[in-house]
């Protein structure tokens, strides 16, 4: 049988700070600080109380106690703990399932005594790089700390030149918005004669258009009567007349000599005098010889109106749809709706339109002029004056926003409000603008990925500021929205250090800033803080 | 014409959208129902009847190892040709092909681990309606009837089993090609059919795999079982759909008898099964049992394939061990896995980069949770090509697994049998140059869409492809890869994302067959291929550990199997044990289903009953899909971090018992895991369709808690005038009884048997191997009668020496007459281990006077005991005797 044969006791040659080296005798895996409990030649009581051993069964590689006590050099107890001493680096407790398990967990090697694992002593160099690590810290926090006290001096200046840069705002929008107010009004005082001049004007304009057109008509009617009256007898008669097909009044086609004697009201002929109130009742249809051309052919929209009608139709019968049957189609879309259209000539409303168009307002007489352009000028002073009340009022809610910001007790984060980090990996670059946005773009063509919105501060209780949490950004396929977590440590410089996304569509990122350096304690504190000795 | 394509626009778009949401559908709309498979439609039209089959008596050989005998389709007078065996170790082989086919139907080859080694038959008597033959030994008969053809298996006076009794024997014969439309196989129809009728049975178990009950369902008015290995999306429960893999084996179970079916079949194949009792209430049925006016209640299966010929193994039993046995000898044993695969696997979809790797590592040893395996999924290669590794994320590989060795860790890397199409990449362009590649039917490289992109699928039913696989695991082949790195095969149903049904076309073409003729046996021969990979890389001297999603039967030879895509629901984790428990019964012992659930995201308290459970379950992983937030066992709070590290560790405690279970299962083909019931408990009916808990083995009972909420389960205990002792709190129970237990969050409610001595290693350690040389304690539960015995296995738990040089220890450990004993059960094996006995406990024990330890060289030496009288349990200090020694304690 292979029993272990155990060590009860070992030498330990302990360095001292001062470099003296005294033997210690304890049982392995014993704390110096319990050393007390373990005294050889007396019964041991497990250090729950629960019961007492012999002392021989101290680290015989059985477990008697149900704290695991009894073991602290054996693996026998599931709750047992190991201590190495780890001369020359940090002393350690091991869990006691990691004695002997063949791999080198403590750096003095003392855990691994009876397994075969052949384990190099790596304290001293453990020792030495970590404090050539802490020390290395040590100057980053020192440097980090007085970089902090002056981005807090700086936030501080900042933080009041914005408040005075507020105040100042604060007290020209203030006149500003009097000026707006003040402004206002002498618009609306130069608006008032502007619009009554206007009206004015506007009104002798129509008076006169209709001159115009009654002259015109009488002229018309003048036109009309020379060229009835044939045999210029000075009389327009009913066979004079009846030359204008146009003029039936039951557009049956012929214009018969009754029609024609009812549109001179019952009289056989009529002359200049009577011709006027005849004329009143044809002049809506009778047209000018000179201009007696038949009317243009409407342009019927027959081509969009067929790829509205067949876009219907494709539903229905895509496959049908071929050559032969598009005569057919127009056919039928000949007899359709457009019919009445056809049959509306335009040309009455025609010359009217260009008669209107012929017609432009004349321009305001100098008083009229002289009204609009102060109101003008009125109204732009007001609008300039508004738009500077604007402004102001943008640069004011921009600044409180920035005030508002929680940018740490003493400010230290407000340096990085509106700046923006990048990181720069095989696949992306991502970039943190603090207190904005989170974001990915992939290096070699693709849009931006927003990775999340600034949510809140999200660090532990005891230090909040410690983690920024950013989410709501792009939606992920069947998963939640991207959001990203970054986790601030000290340094000198204002660096993203790494990316990663342990989780699907939830980013880590890490970022060193001066302003959570942490004063720092002395170097000695630092590399003795919490060894034994 | 442009118009043309322009007004058809809408209707393509139409078109196309009902065809996308119909392929992607989360639901069984994807998936053929029998009604859809043309030919289980055709077939299943055919009602149980007369049977048109006759059989040629005068056709009839016989020879010492064989009969054969013709049969005659009277209705198109096809002859076909039945070979009956009588095989070895109580089963009969009855094999139907046509008589001269137009060409030769497939038969499953590389299933059956020889050719079965045959007993004669004997002719009793012989007349013009049959023939009586005798079954070798006892009194079995079989008599063939003529007219119409049918033939049963009787003992004494009682019919065990019968074929064609319904008359559904159905062979559809190659016929020339007839090319009207929608027949898609160029051969015409060519699927085969046959009824067995099992007279006294009422439970049918077996058939896997199905997210379905233990006891199979009767399927009338509802749809077949049906066995086609397919990648199925977020699978549904409890419904007879195919799923992963399909091994065609059926068990049946009645309190006098045991047997088994093995339809040997790896083309698309149906199962129908009735029963003449399944409509009746229970009333009704005790109704019948009171007034003895029952008819005798009868099972009747229905097995349809979609090519191949009829090959069905009878396995007789008579118990449900010697049907363990028997389908053993024909398919083989469980592999004896690596002993650190029955320890824990961590997984996810994906272990982003070697950085994450190293911390999820560390976050174990922090966390002190013991693991020895991380995974790694298909984003670890580079753009899906397997047997490569991302250079960004997984630069030196080689690195990180010696960083997993140095903390005698391993790893698992995934290989899918999808190969990209791609010629800059070695593997695909070897395989395409070797033509290895399996063909699409106008004769060129099959290609399909699969994680990669378009892929390439090798054909492994080639021997030569399959060699050329296995070569290219050797160290030097698969760059960056390491003695501790292992492998995963997903993927091999064959999945793909543009197929039928997510799978392949069946008229691919695999040499001289039609993919539909094997597709069930492809994901066998991935991992086969795979494991022997792994066994060359080292010279043939370490055992393989593969993980395969797809399975057939044989599957157990290669590795383990877990149950797929299962998602992160109470009702999945409950239907974790009736899936591993059917496979079991199949020669698939070594099974598992992801912990935590794979799809969507578990609650703490799922995640930790999903631990508790899976603890005692054969393949203990957890896994979790990409869009899954994290879920390592630390994330949820020190008090559920606390319940995780427990159940973990009950696990790497209880490892030398789930060892030598494996040990035994490799050697027998006994289930690990084993429905309580009635493997064990055969007379107990109350057992037969019990699935919510589970014996390892014999002497283990387990009822882990999946129900949310609980505040309490019933547990049955088993056997009458037997005894249970909560393995917890030593407490003894007496078996034949429901037992309320109430639960906190915990409780794993598991009872070792009384009468059993079960071996722990309760130093725990960070890995399996860590634990190789540590004590042992035994546990010893005394039985009524003050008995109980065990066995004992150690070896180095990796290569094959135990196989090879049988350096192994193998002991029997017994308590009789207050005396405990360690006695060499393999004297022709040895093997030395550093392990002793640091602790034996004694369970329903008496207080002795003195305890006294003998050795063989006659030394004795005192004992020091600890006796509780309120549980009555002894526990001896420290015997010290290594564990490979004889030793005698003897209380007085």
């Amino acid at each position: 049988m292979s029993l272990v044969k155990l060590l009860l006791l070992m030498s330990l040659a302990l360095v001292m700070r001062a470099g003296a080296a005294v033997e210690i005798q304890r049982p392995r895996g014993v704390p110096l600080s319990k050393r007390q409990f373990y005294e050889e030649e007396k019964p041991f009581t497990c250090l729950d109380g629960s019961r007492t051993i012999p002392f021989d069964r101290v680290n015989d590689d059985y477990c008697d106690c149900k704290d695991g006590s009894d073991e602290p050099g054996t693996a026998a107890c599931p709750n047992g703990s190991f201590h190495c001493t780890n001369a020359g680096f940090r002393p350690a407790f091991i869990p006691s399932s990691r004695i002997n398990d063949g791999i080198c967990d403590c750096c003095d090697t003392t855990d691994e005594y009876n397994s075969g694992a052949t384990c190099q002593n790596t304290c001293r160099e453990l020792g030495r790089k970590e404090r050539e690590s802490l020390q290395k810290m040590a100057e980053v926090t020192r440097e980090g700390f007085m970089l902090k006290q002056q981005l807090i001096h700086e936030a501080k200046k900042g933080q009041e030149e914005k408040q005075v840069k507020l105040t100042e705002f604060q007290s020209t929008k203030k006149g500003l918005e009097e000026k707006v107010e003040a402004l206002r009004t002498v618009k609306e005082i130069a608006e008032e004669p502007e619009k009554e001049a206007k009206e004015r004007h506007l009104k002798a304009w129509e008076e006169q258009k209709e001159l115009i057109r009654m002259e015109k008509d009488k002229a018309r009617m003048a036109e009309a009567f020379l060229e009835l009256d044939d045999d210029a007898d000075g009389y327009v008669s009913v066979a004079e007349l009846q030359s204008h097909p146009e003029l039936d009044p039951d557009s049956d086609g012929s214009l018969t000599e009754t029609e024609t004697q009812g549109l001179l009201g019952g009289a056989d002929k009529v002359d200049t005098t009577a011709f006027e109130s005849v004329w009143s009742s044809i002049k809506g249809k009778y047209l000018l010889e000179s201009q007696s051309d038949p009317p243009a052919p409407v342009e019927t929209p027959q081509e969009e109106a067929r790829d509205l009608g067949s876009d219907h139709d494709s539903d229905h019968y895509p496959e049908d749809y071929a050559g032969e049957d598009e005569d057919e189609e127009e056919d039928e879309e000949d007899d359709d709706p457009e019919e009445e259209e056809d049959k509306a000539p335009p040309t009455v409303r025609t010359p009217e339109k260009k008669e209107d168009d012929e017609m432009s307002m004349p321009p305001y007489d100098a008083e009229t002029q002289g009204l609009v352009d102060a109101a003008q000028k009125a109204r732009d002073d007001f609008d300039e004056a508004e738009r500077a009340l604007r402004e102001v009022d943008d640069q004011i809610k921009s600044l409180e926003k920035e005030i508002g910001f929680d940018f740490g007790p003493s400010a230290e984060f407000a340096y990085l409000y509106s700046q923006c980090y990048e990181l720069s990996t095989s696949e992306y670059v991502y970039r943190l603008c603090p207190f904005n946005r989170v974001s990915q773009k992939p290096k070699f063509g693709g849009s931006e990925t927003n990775l999340g919105l600034w949510g809140q501060w999200a660090g532990p209780e005891d230090n909040i500021y410690a983690v920024m949490k950013y989410d709501h950004g792009t939606g992920c396929w069947q998963g939640p929205n991207r959001s990203t977590t970054v986790k601030l440590t000290c340094g000198k410089e204002t660096v993203v250090t790494s990316t990663s996304e342990p989780s699907r569509c939830e980013y880590l990122m890490e970022f060193t800033t001066p302003a959570v350096c942490q004063e720092p304690p002395s170097l000695e504190e630092a590399l003795h803080g919490h060894t034994e000795l | 014409m442009a118009a043309f394509i322009v007004r058809m626009g809408p209707v393509l778009m139409l078109w196309l959208a009902v065809c996308v949401s119909g392929s992607w559908a989360v639901d069984r709309g994807n998936f053929k129902t029998c009604d859809q498979s043309t030919f289980c439609k055709r077939q299943r039209a055919l009602k149980p009847g007369q049977s048109p089959y006759r059989a040629l008596l005068e056709t009839l050989e016989l020879t010492n190892t064989k009969l054969t005998l013709q049969l005659i389709n009277d209705n198109n007078k096809v002859r076909l040709l039945l070979e009956l065996y009588r095989l070895q170790g109580n089963m009969t082989r009855v094999k139907i092909n046509e008589l001269k086919p137009l060409k030769p139907r497939f038969e499953v080859p590389d299933v059956l681990i020889n050719d079965p080694p045959t007993e004669p038959l004997s002719l009793l008597s012989q007349d013009e309606n049959g023939m009586v033959l005798s079954l070798g030994a006892d009194s079995q008969r079989l008599i063939v009837s003529a007219k119409p053809f049918r033939l049963d298996i009787m003992e004494g006076r009682e019919v065990l089993l019968s074929l064609n009794s319904r008359g559904l024997l159905a062979f559809e014969h190659l016929r020339i090609r007839f090319l009207m439309c929608c027949v898609l196989s160029p051969s015409g129809p060519t699927s085969i059919s046959l009824d067995f009728s099992l007279p006294g049975v009422e439970h049918v178990y077996g058939i896997p795999e199905h997210a379905d009950t233990l006891k199979l369902k009767t399927t009338d008015g509802g749809e077949p079982y049906r066995l086609y290995n397919l990648d199925v999306f977020q699978y549904e429960l409890f419904n007879p759909m195919a799923l992963y893999g399909a091994i065609p084996v059926m068990l049946s179970h009645s309190p006098q008898r045991t047997m088994g079916l093995f339809w040997l079949n790896a083309a698309e194949t149906w199962v129908d099964i009735s029963s003449n009792t399944a409509g009746k209430t229970v009333f009704g049925q005790m109704l019948d049992y009171v007034q003895g006016s029952s008819e005798t209640p009868q099972t009747d299966v229905r097995w349809i394939s979609e090519s191949g010929i009829i090959d069905v193994f009878i396995m007789l039993g008579p118990t449900p061990t010697d049907v363990f046995a028997q389908y053993a000898s024909l398919t083989g044993t469980q592999a004896f896995p690596p002993l650190a695969a029955l320890a824990y696997h961590q997984c996810r979809w994906n272990y982003n980069d070697q950085e994450d790797v190293a911390a999820v590592d560390q976050g174990f040893d922090q966390h002190d949770i013991p693991y020895d395996f991380i995974w790694l999924d298909i984003e670890h290669a580079d753009g899906k090509r397997y047997f490569t590794w991302d250079p960004h994320k997984f630069p030196q590989p080689k690195e990180m697994l010696q960083g997993l060795e140095d903390k005698r860790r391993k790893m698992v890397a995934i290989v899918d049998p999808h190969i990209k199409v791609d010629n800059s990449y070695k593997i695909h362009s070897e395989i395409r140059s070797r033509g290895f590649y399996i063909k699409n039917k106008d004769g060129g490289d099959y290609e399909g869409w699969c994680w990669p992109g378009n892929s390439g699928y090798p054909d492994f039913t080639n021997p030569e492809m399959r060699a050329w696989w296995a070569s290219m695991f050797a160290y030097d082949q698969y760059e960056g890869s390491r003695e501790n790195l292992y492998t995963w095969n997903d993927m091999n149903e064959p999945s793909v994302f543009n197929g039928p049904e997510v799978t392949m076309h069946k008229d691919a073409v695999h040499g001289n067959w039609e993919h539909r003729d094997l597709h069930n046996i492809y994901g066998l021969y991935v991992q086969m291929a795979t494991a022997e990979g792994l066994i060359q890389r080292s010279g043939g001297v370490e055992r393989p550990f593969v993980l395969t999603r797809a399975f057939f039967a044989g599957s157990q030879r290669y590795g383990a199997v877990w149950t797929g895509d299962n998602a992160a629901e109470w009702d999945h984790l409950k239907i974790t044990i009736p899936m591993c428990l059917s496979l079991g019964l199949v020669g698939v012992s070594f099974c598992g289903a992801d912990v935590g659930g794979f799809f969507k995201s578990p609650s703490p308290e799922l995640l930790v009953r999903w631990y508790q459970t899976g603890a005692y379950q054969p393949f203990f992983r957890a896994h979790a899909h990409l869009d899954t937030p994290r879920r390592e066992p630390w994330l949820f709070g020190p008090e559920n971090t606390a319940l995780i590290r427990e159940a973990v560790r009950q696990r790497y405690a209880l490892l030398p018992y789930w060892y030598q279970l494996f040990y035994h299962a490799h050697r027998t083909g006994q289930p690990v895991m084993r429905y309580s019931l009635w493997v064990e408990y055969p007379q107990d009916t109350a057992t037969f369709s019990m699935d919510d808990q589970f014996l390892l083995g014999e002497n283990l009972l387990v009822h882990p808690v999946t129900e949310e909420g609980a505040r309490g389960v019933t547990a049955y205990l088993p056997g009458n005038g037997e005894v249970w002792f909560d393995v917890h709190t030593f407490q003894k129970h007496n078996g034949g009884q429901n037992l309320y237990i109430p639960v906190t969050m915990s409780s794993i409610p598991v009872f070792q048997r009384g009468g059993s001595i079960i071996p722990r290693k309760v130093r725990v350690r960070r890995s399996s191997s860590c634990m190789e040389h540590d004590p042992y304690t035994l546990y010893v539960a005394l039985s009524p009668k003050r008995f109980a015995q065990g066995e004992l296995y150690i070896d180095d738990g990796h290569t094959f020496s135990y196989e090879k040089q049988k350096e192994f220890i193998y002991r029997r450990l017994a308590f009789a007459n207050n005396t405990l004993s360690s006695r060499n059960l393999a004297p022709g094996s040895q093997f030395t281990t550093l392990s002793w006995i640091e602790k034996i406990v004694i369970l329903g024990a008496s207080k002795p006077s003195k305890v006294t330890l003998k050795m063989p060289d006659g030394k004795e030496s005192q004992l020091e005991f600890d006796f509780d009288a309120s549980m009555s349990v002894l526990t001896l200090r420290k015997p010290g005797v290594n564990a490979g020694v004889d030793w005698t304690v003897v209380l007085q």
